[in-house]
């Protein structure tokens, strides 16, 4: 059995990052150059570790799925990044961003890795600000910030609604500088179909060219997994259509754990589904809730006249509005966190007062913003997400309010690893999104970006080299080596078993069945009940899916249907674990709400003498249920407390 | 309310990069006005392996217009019949029933077809990897309000990094010139402090790339503007051209 070894350093939790740091291995200069580092994925935590090893001296490879690094998901962020800097003066320090993102998490994170995090926040403005990302300014000059959820202070810093764009385009500059010394070699089009294990460390990949088809193996010393998450388990996401969860679980299938599954967000504010051809969701930054304000109808009969047509949202009278959010919490109104507004929502829908031809919709509204402000100040905050609603659904929303919905936005379950970010797989390491360390139970806003750059600029760089210290003397392995050789063999012949099924299905038509189960079970409500029959639907679906699934086409070309099958098998393995990890966690808490586990309000209940630990899920073999193991959670620094946002 | 349009589409097949491709002609019924460009393709598609034929592969991501992956030539323009979106924001209100809807790939020597609809578009991560850069390592650097930047120069800056590397200015232009996509990058530092410093240098570089590549001239058609989704001003290209005449008398 594997043990679970979280390394974390001795110490006051302000000091653990600094010891770590001055006793840690280092790698010297001229022997970096002789140690092959593969990094997967070229998103904010991929794109800048790729930067920061090459920099240093190591030798990169670096592979991404899309035909650019540029291309990652990172791109689509939009609201801001997290820095505890305290440049408006407003009481921020390192320590109320740490407790923040505890409290926030709702006390299921690591203390250590959350105040690492916290810690090395402002180096990462500092970073991107010499890279020349245009953040937003004063006229002064000065760095300009705004709020978000589940803060009381002004800490997000942003570029206009593209954050994430500006922040992966500076760490992808950073990453051409170094493909163009060559220290960073770039594979784009080519996807990770496995991870090769020699005496027990990850010692390489093997990948498939999107655009040929044909397997290839690279070794590395060590193996950086930064994937991202596993939203699109749900096939409606926010996530990009080619976001996937194969990498980690082709790492869970070789040995590293799987760590909190059931802890997917899901973002209060997304423009809502509207038709059973939708492909994907499109997210709306919180950003929003700065200045908009949530509100559904007071009456039931106002809310009924809305979905059949007959009656507009602005000819509602304010005391006819009911803006749930200022009512129910209202030290946060409408910037508590995600999970608990996308719950809020869920309540006032599901009580008969949703909105939108379907009735799951709620109004985000800027009339008052816009007399306070003028039009202009708005169109300057938000007017790319303004236009891009409009776009969308053909509606003005300086004019009429938007209608939002929660949707599946973010996974902060993921691979587990230590306090150096190395999975149970020695050399294994996964980062940003791919791993599960930082956010707990609920990420706040404007801090996966920080995660991402954190791990990837001033986390990973430093503690892969107390690995790599001891691999000064391992020379450069050979790919012909048996563990290679089975390791493509295995591939070839999965690939060959999704082609040979020649059913009748396309891999899309079983992947929104499959997302529906997910949704409606696995969702924002969870019970007992539903859980176990998601677990036995998934079982009929995994069946159906390698029984009557439709591939065209072959495996030495370029195949979109493939690459798209061969992940869905995969998504469905994590659909399993999802729901059965949120059946044994039997609380609510972040992300995961179980309806048994809920306070008179309605609030989520956490079981603290039961469940304050990390759940790991070992692979066991197929067909086999997965073996849980738990990693204890100590708070030495926080004070464990009901949330409270009211 | 809901309404729904019956289409004829001409889409490019094209095996490979070596084959030889040709137009292919597809008739979709019952398209929602509602939907996508893109998720019309996906119903297309879904017909496509119903009857036992190969779909028609396309480039798409994020399907919110910020990754730069879909591409997409629609009745002769790059990103389809609407302004300031990408094909995957464009929607089906845009066309009428009985509509014929011609599909083609990027056409341009820099970017050759991969299959159907998708291209290589290699030659900007090159271009990139040129000079597309401040030189600066992780690490190091001064605290981010130690450097003052006016609110214009930040906005201006900001509105030409919002580029996302699509391509449509290449497939728009008769030259098949990258000209404002390096432009938008050139003035984005060269609007900056940090990357003042070493604007010649980048400017010559990035320039020389890009006509190592194969990517035509700029002759001022002004057709990249248009076509542009995220707005991006020819104006960068008069900057670009100072920058590069102003490296050029340095030498």
């Amino acid at each position: 059995m594997t043990k679970l070894n979280s390394k974390i350093p001795h110490g006051p939790v302000s000091q653990k990052w600094a010891n770590y740091k001055a006793h840690q291995n280092l790698v010297n200069p001229s022997n970096k150059r002789r140690l092959d580092v593969i990094v997967v994925g070229t998103g904010l935590a991929g794109a800048s570790a790729a930067a920061s090893l090459g920099e240093m001296g190591f030798n990169v490879k670096n592979f991404c799925i899309q035909d650019s690094p540029r291309r990652a998901h990172s791109i689509a962020a939009q609201g801001g990044i997290n820095a505890a800097k305290n440049y408006p003066n407003d009481g921020d320090s390192v320590y109320r961003l740490f407790y923040d993102t505890i409290k926030g998490g709702d006390y299921r994170a690591r203390e250590a890795n959350v105040h690492r995090l916290a810690e090395v926040s402002n180096s990462i403005i500092d970073q991107c600000v010499a890279q020349g990302v245009p953040f937003a300014r004063e006229y002064g000059g000065y760095l300009d910030n705004r709020s978000f959820g589940g803060a009381q202070v002004s800490r997000t810093f942003y570029a206009k609604g593209q954050t994430g764009q500006q922040l992966l385009l500076g760490a992808y500059s950073a990453l051409m500088r170094q493909v163009n010394i060559g220290t960073v070699k770039l594979y784009t089009r080519t996807e990770m179909v496995d991870v090769v294990i020699i005496d027990g460390k990850a010692r390489g990949i093997i990948t498939r060219d999107l655009v040929t088809g044909k397997l290839e193996r690279h070794f590395g010393h060590a193996v950086v997994i930064a994937t991202g998450g596993y939203g699109n388990t749900f096939f409606l996401s926010t996530n990009a259509m080619g976001s996937n969860g194969s990498a980690a679980i082709q790492c869970y299938k070789k040995g590293a754990m799987f760590a909190n599954p059931c802890y997917a967000q899901i973002h209060p504010t997304c423009i809502p589904v509207h038709g059973e051809f939708q492909s994907k969701l499109t997210l709306m930054s919180e950003s929003l809730r700065n200045d908009g304000r949530i509100w559904v109808p007071k009456k039931k009969e106002d809310a009924e006249a809305i979905r059949a047509g007959k009656l507009k949202p602005t000819q509602i009278s304010e005391d006819n509005r009911d803006y749930y959010l200022e009512r129910r919490y209202p030290a946060f109104g409408n910037l508590v966190p995600r999970d608990v507004a996308s719950r809020a929502a869920k309540e006032r829908c599901d009580a008969g007062y949703g909105v939108g031809a379907t009735g799951l919709a709620v109004y985000l509204d800027f009339k008052s913003a816009i007399e306070r402000l003028g039009q202009k100040t708005i169109e300057a905050r938000y007017g790319n997400l303004f236009q891009m609603y409009n776009k969308i659904v053909d509606d003005n929303p300086y004019e009429t309010p938007m209608m939002i919905y929660p949707a599946i936005h973010y996974t902060m379950g993921g691979i587990w690893v230590d306090y150096e970010c190395m999975t149970t797989i020695e050399g294994l390491y996964a980062i940003g999104e791919a791993n599960f360390s930082d956010h707990g139970a609920n990420r706040l806003g404007a801090s996966a970006l920080m995660q991402g750059l954190a791990d990837g600029y001033f986390v990973l760089p430093y503690t892969i080299q107390n690995y790599l210290a001891n691999d000064i003397r391992t020379p450069r392995m050979s790919t012909d080596l048996p563990e290679f050789e089975a390791a493509e063999k295995a591939v070839k012949e999965r690939f060959a078993k999704l082609l040979a099924i020649k059913g009748k299905r396309s891999t899309d038509s079983l992947h929104k069945e499959f997302g529906l189960v997910m949704w409606d079970f696995v969702g924002m409500g969870r019970n007992k009940a539903g859980l176990e029959k998601a677990l036995s639907r998934i079982v009929e679906i995994r069946k159906e899916f390698w029984s009557n699934l439709l591939i065209p086409g072959e495996q030495n070309e370029m195949n979109p249907e493939l690459e798209k099958a061969n992940r869905l098998a995969d998504f469905i393995e994590i659909g399993e674990l999802m729901a059965r990890d949120a059946l044994h966690r039997e609380e609510s808490c972040g992300g995961h709400f179980r309806e048994e586990y809920q306070t008179e309000d309605g609030e989520a209940l956490r079981q603290d003498d039961k469940f304050m630990y990390v759940g790991c899920w070992e692979y066991q073999g197929e067909g086999v249920e997965p073996k849980l193991n738990k990693e204890p959670l100590n708070y030495e620094e926080t004070e464990v407390k009901q949330r409270n946002y009211k | 309310m809901e309404n729904t349009i019956n289409l004829t589409l001409k889409v490019w097949r094209q095996k490979n990069a070596k084959a030889k491709g040709q137009f292919e002609t597809y008739m979709v019924n019952g398209i929602s006005t509602d939907s996508s460009f893109l998720e019309m393709m996906d119903i297309l598609n879904e017909q496509l392996l119903n009857e036992n034929k190969e779909p028609v592969a396309f480039d798409h991501d994020c399907r919110e217009g910020i990754c730069g992956m879909c591409s997409l030539y629609i009745n002769g323009r790059p990103h389809g019949p609407d302004d300031d979106v990408t094909t995957c924001q464009l929607h089906m209100r845009k066309f009428k029933n009985g509509d014929t809807i011609t599909i083609e790939p990027w056409r341009s020597a820099a970017f050759p077809v991969l299959k159907d609809l998708i291209v290589d578009r290699g030659a900007f991560d090159k271009i990139q990897a040129a000079y597309g850069y401040v030189t600066v390592s992780t690490g190091g650097v001064p605290d981010a309000n130690a450097i003052l930047i006016g609110k214009e120069d930040a906005d201006e800056a900001m509105d030409s990094a919002s580029c996302i590397g699509c391509g449509a200015c290449v497939a728009a232009c008769k030259n098949g010139s990258a000209m404002l996509f390096v432009s938008a990058k050139v003035s984005q530092f060269a609007l900056l402090p940090q990357g003042r410093v070493e604007g010649a240098r980048r400017a010559k570089a990035m320039v020389a790339k890009m006509d190592e590549l194969g990517f035509g001239n700029c002759t001022n058609t002004g057709a990249c503007e248009v076509e542009c989704p995220k707005n991006i001003s020819i104006s960068n290209i008069a900057r670009l051209n100072r920058e590069f005449l102003a490296a050029k008398l340095a030498d």
